[in-house]
């Protein structure tokens, strides 16, 4: 009872909460990639610049606000690489995200033995100049919530506030009807007026947008710096939210607070329980080929998802 | 001939604007191009030792460039090579601990079973899952790799590791005393020659392996093109609804690609166990699986092609040592990079082709 509860407490909730915040940013920016009917498999790379930039920038000009600015624009920058190749050029979307995903377990330790003469992290941040802690002014009075939501990097609140934010974009607004439209049948949003480059390329943007900004959480807000491959699959795991979650910004945002908590639990457990971390770090994924395979409810991917679209002449 | 020629065109102007892009990366970081190609031609390419530490590293990749190859004639992406080639190496070093005493022949002909059937397996899963359920196999074999690496991990961690050993690896499966090798083991190609009076370094991996990955690529040859098997497996690539109205089962052929593909990923495991390490040593691959699909694409799944474009990326695994060391800023990462500018470029000419295709048929 006493392992028990010392690793299931309201801490624990709290640290779900922040382990789960870049996997809430990757898995809702897949998701306005894939509802637009491009498959992201790129998030992993694309995370990996935004976390890589981050750091590097904030570096160079001691503020962290720099950094995730710069974190968002390396997030836009290669996701438009993505968009280009697989709407542009309709080179197959899976292909490139395995390209992206490689460029960027090169291009990061390159860059700092260029920058930084390091092999592969950037200088350590002083405390400072990471992201500040934030406090709610409300919040912080309620006895349970405060332990919850207090003390969070910005980021934190960011990811949680996109949630309603998704879900009212994409099923609220004339954008998010559009979106859905070209992911679904792009002939008939064709015949309609609609853009169907356009809305893909916003969706594709969007995503690196956002899983940029995940990727800089990681680099000057959990940590102080960035090391090789720091993400370590994380964008997969966002994928398999974004899957788990029926490409339903709510579902996903519930998969990656499973999965962080899976996590979190993870952690808490290392030399406490017997049962090896080599286990609980495949449950996530065990559970999504049990989802794919129907027996939690069928997971339908958006109609056009993976093919290009060829305008008829 | 003309065909050879068309066939050759697009590839080589693919990485030869990757190679550009190469030389503008190089010459940004602040190296001079020239001299970081000129490590790379003759550290790859020159004499006994290049050309051999070249072909070995070109050997999984013939493996896991056909394994691409033939589940994409299918119409599949297996990216989870990488799984597939972990799970299968396991299996490899696993009947060698299990089987102590046994003739050696038998244990390693039973070990390179296992290497082959593991592979399947582990392909089989997503297979069976997309014919069955219609799940995405990019994403199935995305999830089996990283079950994979944790299943394997914790097998090593906890099982098969010798106590007290810092390194994540299993008990050897042969030991090498004054340059032989004794127990569970493939020959190098020092020993192969030496019959011969041919003399090979004897420092170099390469070994049987490499002669079974070009073997191999005769025998996918012949199955996808001259027989009845591989000719409804690609049916079922060229146009799923076309082959079922042909009486072509596409889900017994999609299970049929994804284990043959597995099993082909599996001959990494023969080469690294069997061939190299004589253990199963935890994280040994940077990335066969994901560069697989490279080779396939820039061989543009054809066992011919993908030889070639796996000696390139060997070449290129090969150089990156030397560029590492020999330069002040460009690391091997630069090679990294590369493949990936390699992979970009192909991909977007693939449409490139496409789409020319497509006019002209559109012309007729």
């Amino acid at each position: 009872m006493e392992t028990l509860t010392s690793i299931i407490n309201l801490s624990l909730l709290a640290s779900m909460v922040r382990i789960s915040t870049p996997l809430i940013l990757a898995s809702l920016g897949g998701l306005y990639s894939e509802r637009g009917g491009v498959i992201n498999i790129a998030l992993e790379g694309i995370m990996l610049s935004g976390a890589f930039t981050a750091a590097a920038v904030t570096a160079l000009y001691h503020n962290p606000w720099i950094g995730l600015i710069a974190a968002a624009g390396a997030g836009l920058a290669v996701s438009f690489i993505h968009a280009v190749a697989s709407i542009r050029f309709r080179a197959n979307q899976v292909v490139v995200g395995a390209a992206i995903n490689i460029l960027f377990l090169g291009v990061p330790p390159l860059m700092s033995g260029a920058l930084f003469q390091s092999t592969g992290s950037t200088p350590q941040l002083p405390r400072e100049q990471t992201l500040p802690d934030w406090n709610i002014p409300l919040i912080g009075q309620v006895p349970v919530l405060n332990q919850l939501f207090s003390g969070h990097k910005p980021i934190v609140f960011f990811a949680l506030a996109m949630v309603p934010v998704t879900y009212y974009v994409l099923f609220r607004t004339r954008f998010g009807l559009r979106l859905r439209a070209v992911g679904e049948n792009p002939e008939a949003a064709d015949t309609a007026g609609i853009s169907v480059e356009r809305m893909r390329y916003a969706g594709v943007l969007l995503s690196g947008l956002l899983a940029g900004i995940g990727g800089a959480y990681l680099s000057i807000g959990q940590n102080s710096l960035f090391t090789r491959n720091m993400t370590a699959g994380r964008g997969f795991i966002a994928l398999a939210a974004l899957i788990f979650g029926k490409w339903h910004p709510v579902g996903a945002f519930l998969a990656c607070l499973f999965f962080g908590g899976a996590e979190a639990i993870s952690i808490r457990m290392q030399g406490v329980v017997a049962i090896p971390v080599q286990f609980i770090q495949i449950i996530p994924y065990v559970l999504t080929l049990v989802v794919l395979a129907g027996f939690i409810g069928r997971a339908t991917p958006p109609r056009a998802i993976g093919q290009p679209y060829v305008k008829e002449k | 001939m003309k065909g050879l020629i068309s066939s050759l065109k697009l590839p080589l102007i693919a990485v030869t604007a990757a190679f550009l892009v190469g030389g503008v990366i190089v010459w940004l970081v602040g190296d001079d191009p020239f001299f970081v190609y000129e490590l790379f031609f003759t550290s790859a390419f020159k004499g006994a030792e290049g050309i051999g530490y070249t072909l070995f590293y070109a050997t999984p990749l013939i493996f896991t460039g056909l394994a691409v190859a033939v589940a994409f004639k299918c119409g599949l992406l297996n990216i989870g090579a990488e799984g597939q080639l972990i799970v299968a190496a396991f299996a490899t070093a696993w009947v060698g601990l299990m089987l102590p005493g046994w003739p050696t022949l038998i244990v390693v002909v039973l070990a390179m079973l296992a290497a082959i059937v593991v592979g399947g397996v582990w392909s089989g899963v997503p297979g069976v899952l997309k014919a069955k359920f219609g799940a995405h196999e990019v994403i199935t074999t995305i999830m089996m790799n990283f079950i994979a690496f944790g299943i394997v991990s914790y097998l090593t961690q906890y099982h098969y590791r010798k106590p007290g050993d810092a390194i994540l690896e299993t008990y050897p499966i042969a030991e090498v005393k004054g340059g032989v090798v004794t127990g569970t083991h493939l020959p190098r190609m020092h020993a192969l020659l030496a019959p011969f009076g041919v003399s090979f370094p004897e420092h170099i991996p390469l070994n049987l392996s490499f002669l079974l990955a070009i073997g191999v690529c005769v025998i996918v040859y012949v199955f996808l093109w001259k027989t009845k098997w591989g000719y409804e497996l690609r049916a079922v690539g060229a146009s799923p609804t076309a082959a079922e109205y042909g009486g072509i089962s596409t889900s017994k052929n999609i299970v049929i690609a994804m284990v043959i593909s597995g099993m082909l990923a599996g001959g990494v495991g023969i080469n690294e166990v069997l061939g190299y390490r004589y253990r199963y040593y935890d994280g040994f691959s940077p990335q066969y699986g994901f560069t697989g699909i490279a080779v396939a694409l820039l061989g543009r799944n054809h066992p011919a092609g993908v030889v070639l474009a796996a000696i390139l990326f060997g070449a290129l695994q090969r150089s990156a040592l030397f560029i590492n060391i020999f330069t002040d800023k460009v690391s091997k990462d630069w090679v990294v990079i590369l493949q990936a500018v390699i992979i970009l470029f192909v991909a977007c000419e693939e449409i490139f082709k496409f789409r020319s295709r497509r006019l002209k048929v559109a012309a007729e």
